[in-house]
């Protein structure tokens, strides 16, 4: 386990190299003119010369130069620099953020299984019966709805019958956790919802798949009830696939928080992003750009590891 | 010769009539995936909604008419209007025309540089595939939401731009796919044959592998075109797409507009509706012709 963990953890560093040369060369695509506007913009052309503000970006020395001292400033000394609005260092105003959109992931995945699997399972079970067919429309019709559409919806509608409106001024978990998760709650229904679509089809085919195995034939043939079946022998080995859905959703969910954020007036990193765009504050979204790449790498470095938990033919060799 | 055949065919009711192939295969989507055949034809409306929108919109897209402000749909103006009495109905029109554009150019994108990364990875392999494919997974790592805003806070909004990042995102991801296929194809005997027989690189890659990859590049497509859409609409809703006052799906449901929907509803309802439709047609469309035309991606997704 130790040395498979070792050599997967080796495997990560050409990709997060790649992801950061992805993030720095992106950025670094901005043009002069942009220098300019931000002058402008920021209103900090009284404070700064063009030149301070280019040596700030670090825009005066050559890409290589740029690159290293970037990178290296953030392995080493775990600094992204500083902001160019607030002055204030890019990792604090990240971590501050993180919490609250990592919070937001994890309801909206604990929804997105809790509605999937249970009605993946019967699709499957009774296979093209009601429950199934209605099961499969709804998951090929979330596929196509647009969260930020939902979102809208949930915004106008409660509010146009009965005169409710979501919570906009946003409730920290350590003041007050239930109203924190209440509040919550319908970005993550909304996620979780679209998210599930994908999960259902894939535990649906993989139940079907399962369950025409011999082993399932044998668990019924020796009495073994429809619950012991289904949960203690199909659903485990259904279940490996599912799991690396997860993982490859994760960019999809965390596209999805920004959106979420955004409506819901909620401070995670999305919303850091979007005002971080709206004042072309390029620390920031250099930041937030590779925080978020080198999340969706560790979220499918765990899954790979849960495998073995799931799969005992999975020793980790 | 009409003589001798009539000779040896068969009876005519026993053959089945001859078609052409187009419409052979339309008749087996309506025959075998009757959803599929549901999404051609929302697919087919969109489109020509998109492309006759300038004949068929009632008012132009920005015309204004300030006494009809936030008038509910009615026989006068199907959608309603908005807060600038501008028609709904003809701003969905010029609003699919958008997505239209943007929809087929940036898919076409992203296939064109699917194939090419897919085929340089796959056919080659070795040391190019290795680090080819660690740049995809490094790509793929970032959500394309945020890619697309941080390129979008750089090079500034605009419609070219956006068909331009859209394209490129999706076009590496799916690589993945287009590479998959070709290694699959690569071991096939007749491959090795043609090389054997002296045949070039790229006459190998053009006349042999291409053709043989077709059904998922068609799949990879469609399947995308959908995507480019939805994934545009968000961009715009977030106000990163292209800026209004063009009448964008995404950007009807953001902005000022947002405001005026609590007295307005159909507001919110229209854009987000063909959004939905449109793409759901366009996904169980993709969904019917992966079954029919290549059944080792059945399931996948």
């Amino acid at each position: 386990m130790q040395a498979y963990l070792v050599r997967r953890l080796l495997a990560l560093i050409p990709t997060l190299f790649f992801a950061s040369l992805i993030v720095f060369t992106t950025v670094r695509m901005i043009p002069g003119d942009i220098i300019d506007m931000m002058i402008a913009q920021n209103d900090i052309g009284s404070k700064v010369s063009r030149d301070a503000l280019e040596a700030a970006l670090g825009l005066d020395r050559p890409m290589l130069a740029q690159y290293f001292s970037w990178i290296g400033g953030i392995l080493l000394r775990g600094d992204f620099g500083s902001s160019l609005w607030q002055h204030s260092p890019v990792g604090e105003e990240i971590f501050a953020r993180l919490p609250v959109t990592f919070e937001l992931g994890i309801m909206a995945l604990v929804v997105a299984l809790g509605l999937a699997i249970p009605i993946g399972i019967v699709s499957a079970l009774r296979q093209d019966g009601l429950g199934d067919i209605i099961g499969r429309s709804f998951s090929i019709l979330m596929l196509a709805v647009p969260g930020f559409w939902m979102g809208t919806m949930v915004m106008v509608f409660p509010s146009i019958w009965w005169g409710v409106s979501p919570e906009v001024k946003f409730v920290p978990f350590a003041e007050d956790p239930l109203g924190n998760l209440l509040q919550l709650a319908i970005p993550a229904v909304i996620l979780g919802t679209s998210l599930s679509a994908v999960t259902m089809r894939m535990t649906r085919t993989m139940m079907l798949e399962v369950l025409r195995q011999d082993y399932i034939r044998t668990a019924w043939a020796k009495g073994q009830n429809e619950r012991g079946v289904v949960i203690r022998h199909a659903l485990r080995n259904a279940l490996i696939p599912v799991v690396t859905l997860i993982g490859l959703q994760a960019p999809i969910l965390i596209g999805g928080a920004v959106i979420m954020e955004q409506i819901f007036v909620i401070p995670g990193m999305g919303l850091l992003l979007l005002e971080a765009v709206g004042r072309r504050d390029y620390p920031i979204i250099t930041g937030v750009f590779l925080i978020v790449g080198v999340a969706v790498v560790l979220i499918n470095l765990l899954v790979d590891l849960s495998y073995g938990l799931l799969d005992p033919k999975v020793r980790y060799r | 010769m009409a003589a001798a055949s009539d000779i040896v065919s068969p009876p005519r009711s026993a053959l089945p009539p001859r078609r052409h192939p187009f419409i052979a295969g339309l008749l087996r989507l309506v025959r075998e995936k009757p959803l599929g055949a549901i999404g051609l034809a929302i697919v087919l409306v969109f489109l020509i909604c998109g492309i006759f929108a300038d004949v068929i919109a009632p008012y132009g897209i920005n015309q204004i008419s300030p006494v009809n402000r936030l008038k509910p749909p009615s026989a006068r103006f199907w959608f309603g209007t908005d807060h600038l009495g501008r028609d709904m109905f003809s701003r969905i029109l010029f609003g699919a025309q958008l997505s239209v554009i943007i929809g087929l150019s940036a898919a076409s994108l992203a296939t064109v540089i699917s194939l090419t990364l897919g085929i340089v990875s796959g056919y080659f392999g070795g040391k190019i595939d290795m680090l080819l494919q660690r740049l995809v997974d490094a790509w793929m790592s970032f959500p394309e939401l945020i890619i697309l805003i941080v390129v979008v806070s750089v090079v500034g909004p605009g419609m070219v731009q956006v068909i331009f990042i859209l394209g490129l995102t999706f076009g590496i991801g799916g690589s993945r796919i287009i590479r998959g296929a070709v290694v699959s194809t690569r071991e096939n005997m007749y491959i090795h044959a043609t090389q054997s027989m002296g045949a070039s690189t790229l006459r190998v890659l053009l006349a042999h592998i291409l053709p043989n990859i077709m059904a998922p590049v068609l799949v990879l497509f469609s399947t995308r075109v959908g995507a480019v859409i939805l994934v545009e609409s968000g961009l715009s809703f977030l106000g990163f797409g292209v800026p209004p006052p063009a009448p964008t799906w995404g950007g009807m449901l953001s902005g000022s507009g947002r405001t005026y929907m609590y007295m307005a509803p159909w507001l919110a309802l229209a854009p987000g509706l063909c959004l939905t439709l449109v793409v759901y047609g366009i996904n169980v469309l993709g969904d019917a012709l992966r079954d029919l035309l290549d059944p080792r991606m059945r399931g996948s997704r």
